[in-house]
């Protein structure tokens, strides 16, 4: 078997497709920013310090989105054996550990003027913070193995095994009494957010994905020429 | 593509679907031994019905009832009921007030209860709902209600 799944071909694709997400990235963020910290109203209850939500909802979505990409890429890895998966997983790990790092830092910020504290053990937070430990876990397993085939399996078991923590954190809120208030976005009966705020927030949630997806093919596309490089070097070694 | 390489990919995805099944299962079953300790406070209605012991230490949590909120030693020592509509707990506070506390709006109380059944918190947090507006929405809304009020007592 070759060794990668036809890299040229996903060069070629992730090519065409750079230039869209970093352009709708670009504007999408220029434009949901300029809404959701200038024009966008305050809030009944909270005031100004409802423009936190802006960042911190998406954060956190994209904390479980990128996981949900990096458990599938794991799994296809694991089942088919596919070279590509292994790095589409392995470069969306950073990523995702730091959306869930900024999820956990921005609510921590908005805790404290709303709720009266920065941290409590509730179960949503906790399950958030789990989750930032397996982005850890898998980037440091990943690390701790030379061999790339050895570490890809063991990272991906790994990846799998922490996908029981996703339906924990979404459900957390509704199983369980919680200090963090239920879902407002995605809900039966459809969001409760007023529109002058809901679409400032779609536009971050478009900017967000936009901003994963170019930053995935950009990862991709280095970790492939690393390994080309490194491939490269071998066969010079084998030569001498 | 050899058929023994197709077995061995069947193979494999019925293992992680078989392990993906138990682990969950096994998830459930830890989650359910330790609800007590992953919920976060309980409700008046459940110390009504359990019970808690005078001194034990948990988190109470609620809506502050309406016009329940007064103060003792010049607004020092701050006194309100947490209901959950069926039950309330009385609750004595000597701190300052998260900014979203206000009657109708959610609580939560760290503390314990002494021996007239009366809560004695050293710690509350605000909890905030799911709805989020921006106030002149929220000025039409009451509006509404209002007039709908006065309309059923028109009647």
């Amino acid at each position: 078997m070759h060794k990668y799944a036809n890299p040229a071909r996903f060069n070629r694709l992730a090519n065409a497709i750079l230039p869209w997400s970093f352009g709708v990235m670009a504007i999408a963020f220029a434009y949901g920013l300029y809404q959701a910290l200038v024009a966008s109203p305050p809030d009944y209850q909270q005031g100004e310090t409802v423009r936190i939500m802006y960042i911190h909802v998406p954060s956190a979505w994209m904390s479980l989105a990128v996981y949900m990409v990096l458990a599938s890429a794991s799994f296809v890895s694991l089942v088919w054996r596919h070279p590509l998966a292994d790095i589409a997983a392995k470069a969306s790990a950073p990523v995702g550990a730091t959306f869930t790092a900024l999820a956990l830092f921005t609510g921590s910020l908005w805790g404290k003027p709303m709720w009266g504290t920065y941290w409590e053990w509730d179960a949503r937070m906790t399950s958030v913070l789990i989750l930032l430990f397996l982005y850890f876990g898998y980037m440091a397993l990943w690390r701790s193995i030379d061999d790339q085939q050895k570490a890809a399996k063991a990272a991906a078991i790994l990846a799998i095994v922490g996908v029981i923590n996703v339906p924990i954190i979404k459900f957390s809120v509704e199983w369980w009494n919680t200090i963090h208030q239920p879902a407002s976005v995605m809900r039966m009966g459809g969001p409760t957010i007023d529109g002058s705020m809901l679409i400032p927030l779609f536009t971050m949630f478009i900017a967000f994905h936009a901003y994963f997806i170019t930053l995935l093919l950009w990862r991709m596309k280095a970790e492939l020429n690393e390994r080309k490089i490194q491939i490269m070097k071998e066969n010079e070694v084998l030569g001498q | 593509m050899t058929t023994p390489a197709k077995k061995r990919k069947q193979q494999r995805l019925l293992l992680i679907i078989i392990a993906l099944v138990l682990l969950s299962v096994v998830a459930a079953l830890m989650m359910r031994a330790m609800e007590d300790g992953i919920t976060f406070f309980i409700s008046p209605t459940e110390i009504a019905e359990n019970g808690k012991a005078v001194g034990e230490r948990f988190r109470l949590g609620g809506l502050v009832e309406e016009g329940s909120v007064s103060s003792e030693e010049n607004g020092l020592v701050i006194l309100f009921n947490v209901t959950d509509t069926l039950n309330s707990t009385p609750v004595r506070y000597r701190d300052i007030l998260p900014d979203l506390f206000r009657e109708g709006q959610g609580v939560i109380a760290e503390g314990s209860l002494n021996a007239d059944g009366v809560f004695i918190a050293d710690k509350v947090l605000a909890k905030h709902d799911e709805n989020y507006m921006p106030p002149e929405v929220m000025d039409i809304l009451e509006r509404a209600e209002n007039y709908d009020e006065n309309k059923d007592e028109n009647n």
